[in-house]
């Protein structure tokens, strides 16, 4: 069982620890010693009130950030130290701002190329040839949004909602080893949010994608993913396996957490729900 | 007048490749780069200095090209590794080239007139192709008067500005491109997407700067010298173009976009030309002028927007009025046409 825990990971982080502002009164331990591993075709839904630490987290998988102490590993090899954009041939993002994950002056059939050319090294290959093109207009029509049939459009022009879903597509369809989704329903009305959970769902069966994903929204925690874990403080306070997340309730989950922390919650309630 | 026009048209052609080195830097990458002030006249002395040395004039145009690489890849690397602001880093770039200019050429102005330069060689071989006969009869059969020495530099340089807008507009669409594009418009997005956002933007500042030096270079070797001075505000003659051809050409897609820019050089050059044979503007009131075209090219567009918008409204407005009015009362005349008279 050990053995093959090491070897099944496809993502391992090991005893991370980073302090912001190091002795400064503004000191604060943004990840105590975190342990986590995802197997291959593992879901884990991250929750957790506002500076747990989630963000970090993810910063730290991606490259953005450099832990004090500890090894981030992806499928075996270790990447503490590898620089973001070398990591990102890896991992594909998903940002909580709409605006982030597109070019907005480049059309939508010139985005997806540089999503597509992202695991290779870019020359000076044409950007979107007519194989690509049609590549690309297959991908689209799994949005079922009919963004297949504005490929020259620019990306600029569409909504918060399709661009989301756009960027869920680019981060995903050259099939990374780990999918990181930072609250990427956050900033969408309560239809768009549905879509695009529901996109993500299906995006990541399709392609059976190792993801992570930082969610405040506890219901949609409990309705993607295989596993959850909660965190506070930098750490990781509660965790579920498959069997105890299908049972899970809003309501066990914040009772979960008032056990844990001993304190009311009433102020985080309103955030996390 | 007519003689007047048509050597702008031939500078501007030639300045065109500047403000394309300008157009990279400052709309693909969103980079105000002020380097081009120093590595204008870096391409112009390294040009002249081996001309004069007895180099091949097209080599010493390519040597240039390299030379203005270099200037934009350190300002490129002063930005990205040494994380100095955008336009510090050109500032710096362009005081520091100022000094190196006059150690390349040795003094503060090298003459070419003399000399056997790429402007003398490529008029030699289209006046040995006879097309200018061929215009010139056409012109006189017009009934045009003016008869320029030769129509060749002007048509190269029309052509060879079309031939580098078309290797941007190719560049521009292969994957490195898109990522150089990318870079300029969302960094964080490229990053997530495997790209070394320092190397492309390093990349891609060398290459505006070895377009801008290529340009300095040409135009040593058409006015017949380079001097150390000549580059003092080449950065907004670039602006100037750029914006100037956007506003009246449109910059929908690259490829437009590109082609807005060579009429924005020629346009500026001849609206430089006309300004000067105003009776009380001096030569010397040249880089006033020019700011003025720019503040005008930045402003006027937006006024006739807000002015149409405004327009627009009004009506829209008088228009719900009259409906409301006409319903109000029906149609009996007297009243309508009362609150018609009114509005």
């Amino acid at each position: 069982m050990l053995t093959g825990k090491v070897v099944n990971s496809l993502l391992q982080l090991n005893q991370i620890h980073k302090v912001f502002n190091e002795g400064t009164p503004d000191e604060k331990i943004a990840l105590h010693r975190i342990h986590l591993q995802l197997k291959p075709g593992d879901f884990m839904t991250v929750i957790g009130s506002n500076g747990a630490g989630k963000s970090t987290l993810m910063n730290m998988i991606s490259g953005k950030l450099i832990p004090d102490m500890g090894d981030v590993l992806i499928d075996g090899s270790d990447v503490t130290l590898v620089k973001e954009h070398k990591r990102s041939k890896l991992i594909g993002r998903v940002f909580q701002d709409p605006m982030a994950g597109t070019a907005p002056s480049m059309t939508i059939e010139e985005n997806l190329a540089i999503a597509y050319s992202r695991t290779m090294t870019r020359g000076l290959r044409k950007g979107v040839s007519k194989k690509r093109r049609d590549f690309f207009r297959e991908k689209l029509e799994m949005l079922h949004l009919g963004l297949e049939n504005r490929l020259s459009a620019k990306v600029g022009l569409l909504s918060g909602g399709e661009r989301q879903a756009l960027s869920l597509l680019m981060a995903t369809f050259t099939e990374p080893k780990i999918l990181l989704l930072d609250e990427h329903t956050a900033a969408l009305d309560p239809a768009r949010a549905e879509l695009i959970t529901n996109l993500t769902k299906e995006i990541v069966e399709t392609y059976k994608l190792t993801t992570l994903m930082v969610t405040h929204n506890m219901q949609q925690a409990l309705d993607l993913g295989n596993r959850l874990i909660m965190m506070d403080k930098g750490q990781i306070i509660f965790e579920t396996n498959e069997q105890q997340k299908q049972n899970l309730t809003v309501e066990k989950l914040l009772e979960e957490f008032q056990k844990i922390r001993g304190e009311k919650m009433s102020s985080d309630k309103a955030v996390l729900i | 007048m007519p003689t007047a026009i048509f050597g702008s048209i031939e500078a501007g052609a030639i300045y065109a490749l500047m403000a394309l080195g300008v157009y990279l830097s400052f709309r693909i990458l969103d980079f105000p780069d002020l380097t081009v002030d120093g590595s204008f006249v870096t391409g112009a002395s390294v040009a002249a200095v081996m001309i004069v040395g007895g180099y091949n004039p097209f080599f010493a145009t390519i040597a240039a090209m390299l030379a203005g690489f270099a200037a934009g890849c350190l300002t490129g690397l002063l930005h990205t590794k040494g994380k100095i602001n955008a336009l510090l880093s050109g500032i710096l770039m362009m005081i520091a080239l100022y000094s190196i200019n006059l150690r390349i050429m040795g003094k503060s102005n090298v003459p070419l007139l003399s000399e056997e330069t790429a402007m003398t060689k490529l008029t030699e071989f289209w006046q040995g192709l006879g097309i200018d006969h061929a215009i010139q009869s056409l012109t006189a059969a017009l009934g045009m008067s003016f008869v320029p020495k030769t129509w060749g530099i002007l048509i190269l340089m029309l052509i060879l500005a079309l031939a580098v807008k078309v290797l941007i507009d190719l560049f521009l669409k292969t994957d490195v491109g898109l990522a150089i594009r990318a870079t300029g418009d969302n960094e964080t997005m490229i990053r997530s997407f495997s790209a070394d956002t320092d190397i492309l933007k390093i990349f891609g500042l060398g290459i505006s700067n070895a377009l801008v030096a290529f340009s300095g270079a040409l135009v040593a070797q058409y006015n017949g010298f380079s001097d150390v001075g000549m580059g003092i505000g080449m950065i907004i003659i670039g602006l100037a173009s750029v914006i100037i051809g956007e506003a009246i050409f449109g910059a929908k897609t690259i490829v437009r976009a590109t082609l807005a820019v060579i009429g924005g050089a020629i346009l500026y050059r001849i609206i430089v030309t006309l300004a000067l044979r105003v009776e009380f503007l001096e030569t010397g009131d040249m880089k006033l002028i020019t700011a003025v075209i720019v503040i005008s090219a930045l402003i006027l567009p937006k006024l006739i927007q807000q002015q149409k918008e405004k327009q627009r409204k009004r009506r829209r407005l008088l228009e719900a009025k009259k409906n409301q009015a006409s319903n109000a009362y029906g149609k009996s005349g007297e009243q309508l046409a009362a609150i018609k008279s009114d509005s």
